[in-house]
């Protein structure tokens, strides 16, 4: 790692940082202090939501949810928090090399006296550092509302936990097939397609996964390797699945180490 | 001693050509000259030696050491002015400057004000703000505040005006005067002629000539002009130059010009014979030489 491009780098993602980060907090703020009143009425709730059709139940993966407990109300705002967290790791990896390339900084950076795999390094650890801060006060708010609007309603801390701990290699998984797919391609001029394209595409892989009840589908998103329901529910991982993203992180990071290295830079003219 | 040695380099962007078996060198402290065309493959070959991309086949290297293998380290000795200069936006050029200079292992701070004095450059704005020209100036100042020994200049004058080229060049010499090795690339000939002492041409990716920039000029062609005393002789004339090593043999407005090539007292005993008014005998320009390789 190279101190001074880890700075610049992270200089140029406080900015993103802020925002998703205060997004996000507002987003769990909001959702999880309506559930109070919420739990009032829950008993109607899960009723109305027994007679909702079993497809459109399993499309939104909250087969079994329990609204009435605040986990189970939670899981469900959750899954709007880990689509964000998706966008944001999935936009980082993006960008992380193609961004120099558009904008032709690279000639500047790889005219340097540093080596490529330093440079990457440099990077990867500056874009991780930002994801870093987004799920620390992912955590820190979900702490926050939870204890503050849980009211009397008991929660099994341990599996909360769990929960949490789970944005991190959700997030991972994001930032590296992100960075390996930019470094397959010839240049992206616009990252936000991609971006959006990836972190979406994997989100309604999941729900097709789920309303065709097909399994293979559900190997491959994240969404289901980390699904907040079945964290909730179950107290603990699918590990199979966790084992699967963890085994594309690898690959796509030695993978992105690889090409970056053989990479032909483009030239402006 | 060669400060840069080419080996048969080759470089293919898929099926597209980039460059084909190019092979030449750079002495040290020499200003070198890299001619040709848009799309010739002069800075391919640049962005080869800085391994910004790499070879098909072939091989280069830069102060005795392969340009890929040793390329960082390398590189803390090198220069490198971009043709196209875009820097990160947000930045001021003090920043951009600062940041450059933190990768290499020397204070640099007080090149870095020199070289921005001299190119009268603001240190204060946000590069976005910058003109072309102005940002320009910020790649020279970024590609010499580390003092390199060697130079790459990939068509360094675009967008500078004249008086801020003046003040480039004069730039340029004081560094190669130094000692500093100069790559200079360009398809403008007059500043590769004031400036280089030997210059490679390429053409369609290859070299087609590498020569001593006087030899080329002097060993090979002379521009002759003569004008006549009566412009009906003209045909005449032009008629007495009908004769082996005279090329573009052109007449106009009483004045018949031609390039001579070969033993000039050939040209000098058929003058003798003739009655003119006006004669002049000078060594072409590289612009005038560069267009014959291009015919």
């Amino acid at each position: 790692m190279t101190m001074n491009i880890f700075q610049q780098e992270f200089k140029m993602h406080t900015r993103s940082v802020i925002t998703w980060s205060l997004g996000l907090t507002a987003l769990i703020l909001l959702v999880v202090s309506l559930f109070s009143s919420f739990a009032q009425d829950a008993a109607l709730l899960n009723e109305m939501m027994d007679n909702f059709p079993e497809q459109l139940l399993t499309a939104f993966g909250m087969t079994g949810l329990d609204l009435a407990t605040i986990l189970g109300y939670f899981s469900l705002a959750f899954l709007f928090v880990q689509i964000f967290l998706a966008l944001q790791a999935a936009n980082y990896g993006f960008s992380l090399v193609s961004v120099e390339e558009r904008e032709w900084t690279a000639d500047f950076l790889l005219t340097k006296p540093v080596g490529r795999t330093r440079i990457l390094t440099s990077k990867l650890l500056a874009a991780l550092s930002a994801l870093a801060i987004t799920d620390i006060v992912v955590w820190a708010s979900s702490f926050f509302s939870v204890s503050m609007w849980a009211g009397d309603a008991a929660y099994d801390t341990s599996t909360f936990l769990l929960l949490m701990a789970s944005i991190v290699p959700f997030q991972l998984f994001f930032l590296a097939v992100g960075l390996v797919v930019s470094l397959l391609v010839k240049r992206i001029r616009n990252v936000t397609p991609y971006a959006m394209a990836l972190g979406f595409g994997m989100y309604v892989l999941s729900v097709f996964g789920d309303m065709l009840g097909e399994s293979a589908l559900e190997k491959i998103t994240p969404f289901k390797h980390f699904e907040p329901n079945y964290i909730i529910q179950n107290g603990a991982y699918d590990l199979p699945l966790v084992l699967i993203s963890v085994a594309v992180i690898v690959l796509s990071v030695v993978g992105s180490y690889l090409l970056y290295a053989r990479r032909d830079i483009p030239s402006a003219v | 001693m060669s400060v840069i040695q080419v080996d048969n380099l080759t470089k293919y962007y898929g099926k597209a050509r980039g460059i084909v078996d190019v092979s030449f060198h750079v002495d040290e402290g020499e200003i070198f000259g890299f001619i040709g065309p848009n799309g010739a493959g002069k800075s391919t070959t640049i962005r080869l030696l800085l391994s910004l991309i790499y070879p098909t086949s072939g091989s280069a290297t830069i102060f005795g050491k392969d340009c890929i293998k040793y390329g960082p380290e390398l590189r803390r000795d090198i220069g490198y002015l971009p043709s196209e200069v875009f820097y990160y936006d947000r930045m001021k050029v003090i920043d951009l400057l600062k940041y450059s200079a933190s990768f290499y292992d020397k204070d640099c701070t007080d090149r870095m004000h020199e070289l921005a004095e001299l190119m009268e450059l603001e240190l204060n704005r946000r590069i976005e703000d910058l003109s072309y020209g102005n940002r320009k100036k910020v790649g020279i100042v970024q590609g010499l505040l580390h003092r390199p020994t060697l130079l790459f200049l990939d068509e360094p004058t675009a967008g500078l005006d004249p008086l801020m080229q003046r003040q480039f060049f004069q730039l340029i010499r004081e560094e190669n005067r130094r000692g500093v090795t100069v790559f200079f690339s360009s398809h403008i000939l007059g500043e590769v002629q004031r400036m280089c002492n030997r210059v490679g041409i390429i053409k369609e990716g290859s070299i087609i000539e590498i020569a001593d920039i006087r030899t080329l000029q002097q060993n090979n062609y002379k521009k002759v002009r003569v004008a006549t005393g009566d412009p009906a002789d003209v045909e005449g004339v032009a008629a007495r130059f009908d004769m082996a090593g005279v090329t573009n043999l052109q007449q106009h407005n009483g004045t018949v010009r031609f390039f001579y090539k070969g033993d000039i007292n050939a040209v000098i005993h058929r003058l003798g014979e003739l009655t003119v008014s006006d004669v002049t005998l000078e060594e072409p320009t590289l612009e005038e030489i560069f267009m014959h390789y291009y015919e």
